[in-house]
């Protein structure tokens, strides 16, 4: 891993743990070279996942680059919440074009900047899961494939949010959307195979992909970074919960992140050149009630009936998850 | 310098000299041989520095095309037909943003079913797009468009589409003068534009806008076409002194002077048109063309005064606004000082069917006999659409047309003739 894990991250905060550390170390949340690239005042709701992830995946690419970076918007709500004519949160030059083409767009940038002989700006593409694995995944693919010096970020909240919480392909099995009602013999989203877009993009064989939480920011810091010191094409997935979707507490969104990781619902690990080359180990194996249980968007699994066959399939693909990418072994 | 040499290897050598920095590159005919072509000429180190992209669908490459402009590039793409539909939503954004980004639509028909052949229906569906929409009549023509629309593009912060009749233009061998590059050059300055992606001086661009500015954004884009109706006149005039020929302009004027009947037109039929009109003229018949280069943004005014005296004007349009008529008329009929029933329709060409001085001559002589209907289709094969006709009104259902025609004709491919 690139990341090497620090116990006090339970905290919340790494204020402690930075005065403990070598400088390269510390976050760059906590140091004065922070951009505050996605600045304060925007529209994003209270707790929003996706707000936090962006603000520390595209300080953590200014500081690796210098802040010599370019970032490619999809329309969701990142987007929306950034950006409300006249206003924008944006301390970076900041492009949205459409919803379903912005790998294209950073594509372009980047050769733009080729072309320009500024081989030193680099360019961040980022969109939701919808933007991402549904509508913008032709324009996605086509970047891997030709190995654009792009790095593309998916904040996956499992629904199209910005349009009011509809199922996207990234929506989990069971969980209630405005479009996979909690009604019927079956409620919520069907069971399928999903679509498992960190794999596909390892399947590209890119140089650079890693999934990644907003309950451990440091990692995510560290992938950024790491990722930023590759050429080539990269991608990296964050789970972002959204209170507004998901129907948590706007307080448990960190706690949501750790949930999912820990019971294996998302696995979070890196590969390179296709191959998977390190995993963030469980800490605590934890049973899926308790990730489930705070979300309403899973209260139909709870009440009136409680699912327990529903409960048990959720279950079993966490147990997959552990098994496949070994994420109970013991840390080296 | 004179070459004898395809329209599309043509329009490449031209675009070539354009210096563009970003190309985005994906097949459909009958554009792909431009591509081809400018691919080769990346690939060889001629054109350089310039990056070409083999993108994965016409919608990336116009988002390719957008990026790259947003970041100070200057970009070119080329598609056609399905192609450009599948872009559309690109295109539109394009417009929004500003971006002089230059693209070639090699026009054919749209499906289904589906065609490869010439028409103009493909452009037309991206009329109101807010691009600039040049028409080329002849090769020449088309090459120096393109120079001419870089310049436009850039000077005005909004897109050109340069539309050159697919196969008729694009696969045929023509004689061309092709300029050199210092003269190119000396008419087209490096593209500077005021604001850019760069991080020495950040800026957000594509913010949403609600209802308290959406409108006026608008309007700036309909000021920034109707100013290039008054530059484009200028700078034909200025590529006039530099080339040394005629391109471009908003339109031209044939035999028009005491003509009471004007054909008006665009692309690469114009020839025919003006070949049948001197047969006519020969004969006696006062009769004369309106070719349109720029359709958008329309010419109004200078449309209206070129057919100020025409008693009757015969709109020949390679398109069809389904369920009303014409599209090029119902633009020309809002510009007819005149009455506008006597500014006729006449669809032809759809899907690449042939059109004959004879048919014209035939159109034409009946508006000035006062016989032409209001909407005309050229060469309908009548017997056919009567016996589908009929055939339906036996089984209503719904269902595929072209196969049903295509088992009357007799054959199993469409064939061209
Ligand atoms: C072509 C197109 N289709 C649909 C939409 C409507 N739309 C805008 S944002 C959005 C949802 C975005 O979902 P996601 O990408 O997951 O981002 P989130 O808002 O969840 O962060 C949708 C459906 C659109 N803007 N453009
Ligand atoms: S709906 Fe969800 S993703 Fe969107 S701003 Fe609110 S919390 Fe964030
Ligand atoms: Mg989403």
């Amino acid at each position: 891993m690139s990341f090497q894990p620090i116990k006090f991250y339970q905290t919340g905060t790494f204020t402690v743990g930075n005065r403990l550390l070598p400088d390269a170390e510390r976050s760059v949340q906590s140091t004065v070279r922070r951009t505050n690239s996605l600045n304060s005042g925007h529209r994003a709701c209270q707790g929003c996942g996706e707000a936090l992830g962006a603000r520390y995946a595209i300080d953590a690419a200014m500081e690796s680059t210098d802040g010599q970076l370019i970032a490619a918007n999809a329309t969701g709500c990142l987007e929306v919440f950034s950006t409300p004519y006249p206003e924008t949160s944006w301390q970076i030059p900041w492009i949205h074009s459409l919803f379903g083409n912005t790998a294209a767009v950073a594509t372009g940038i980047a050769a733009a900047m080729r072309v320009k002989g500024r081989d030193n700006v680099r360019v961040v593409a980022q969109g939701g899961d919808g933007g991402t694995a549904d509508i913008g995944f032709g324009c996605l693919s086509g970047m891997f494939e030709r190995n654009d010096d792009v790095l593309y970020i998916c904040y996956d909240n499992g629904g199209y949010m910005n349009t009011g919480v509809q199922r996207s392909s990234a929506t989990p099995a069971g969980a209630r959307t405005a479009t996979t009602a909690a009604v019927g013999p079956n409620p919520g989203n069907p069971f399928g195979q999903g679509k498992d877009l960190p794999a596909i993009a390892i399947a590209h064989g890119i140089p650079y992909v890693a999934t990644a939480t907003v309950a451990e920011l440091r990692d995510l810091e560290a992938k950024v970074r790491h990722a930023m010191s590759i050429r080539g094409a990269r991608y990296l997935h964050i789970l972002v919960p959204c209170p507004l979707g998901w129907g948590h507490d706007s307080a448990l969104t960190i706690r949501m992140a750790r949930l999912a990781k820990e019971t294996g619902i998302f696995p979070v690990y890196e590969a390179e050149n296709g191959e998977v080359t390190g995993v963030s180990k469980i800490r605590q194996k934890t049973r899926v009630e308790e990730y489930l249980k705070p979300q309403k968007r899973y209260a139909h699994l709870f009440s009136p009936k409680p699912r327990e066959d529903v409960i048990r399939r959720i279950q079993e693909a966490a147990d997959r998850n552990i098994r496949k990418y070994g994420l109970l072994e013991a840390a080296q | 310098m004179l070459k004898q040499i395809e329209g599309s290897q043509a329009v490449a050598e031209a675009i070539a000299l354009c210096r563009p920095e970003v190309i985005c590159a994906y097949p459909i005919s009958p554009q792909t041989h431009i591509v081809e072509g400018l691919g080769e000429l990346v690939k060889s180190g001629e054109l350089t520095p310039c990056e070409f992209i083999n993108v994965e669908s016409e919608f990336a490459a116009m988002s390719v095309a957008i990026g790259a402009s947003a970041a100070g590039a200057r970009a070119y793409t080329a598609t056609a037909s399905q192609g450009l539909l599948f872009m559309a939503e690109a295109v539109f954004n394009a417009a929004g943003l500003g971006l002089p980004i230059v693209m070639t639509v090699a026009n054919r028909a749209i499906g289904a079913p589906i065609n490869i052949w010439n028409d103009h229906t493909d452009a037309m569906s991206q009329r109101d797009c807010g691009w600039i929409l040049l028409f080329a009549e002849t090769n020449q023509e088309a090459l120096d468009l393109h120079i001419q629309a870089f310049r436009l593009a850039e000077a005005l912060s909004l897109p050109v589409m340069v539309c050159m009749d697919g196969f008729i233009l694009t696969h045929a061998y023509e004689r061309v003068d092709m300029p050199t590059q210092e003269q190119v050059d000396a008419f087209l300055p490096p593209f500077d534009p005021r604001q850019r992606l760069d991080p020495a001086s950040p800026v957000s661009i594509g913010a949403m806008v609600g209802p308290e500015a959406f409108m006026e954004v608008r309007y700036l884009e309909h000021v920034r076409q109707m100013r290039a109706l008054e530059m484009i006149p200028g700078w034909a005039e200025e590529f006039r002194e530099a080339f040394g020929r005629d391109s471009g302009g908003l339109m031209r004027k044939y035999r028009t002077d005491d003509a009471d009947t004007i054909v008006v037109a665009l692309g690469s039929v114009l020839g025919t048109i003006k070949e049948t009109v001197d047969a006519l003229r020969d004969k006696g018949e006062r009769i004369g063309v309106l070719g349109i280069t720029c359709f958008r943004p329309w010419p109004t005014s200078a449309v209206r005064a070129a057919l100020s005296h025409a008693k009757r004007v015969v709109v020949l349009e390679k398109s069809i606004a389904v369920g009303l008529g014409g599209i090029v008329s119902a633009n020309v009929r809002a510009s007819y000082g005149g009455h506008p029933d006597v500014v006729h329709t006449v669809v032809a060409g759809l899907g690449g069917r042939s059109i004959t001085r004879e048919s014209l001559a035939r159109v034409f002589t009946s508006a000035s006999h006062g016989t032409l209907a209001p909407l005309t289709f050229l060469d309908l094969d009548h017997g056919l659409v009567e016996r589908a006709l009929a055939r339906e009104r036996q089984t209503p259902h719904s269902g595929p047309v072209a196969e049903g025609l295509l088992r009357d004709v007799g054959v199993v491919a469409a064939k061209i003739s």
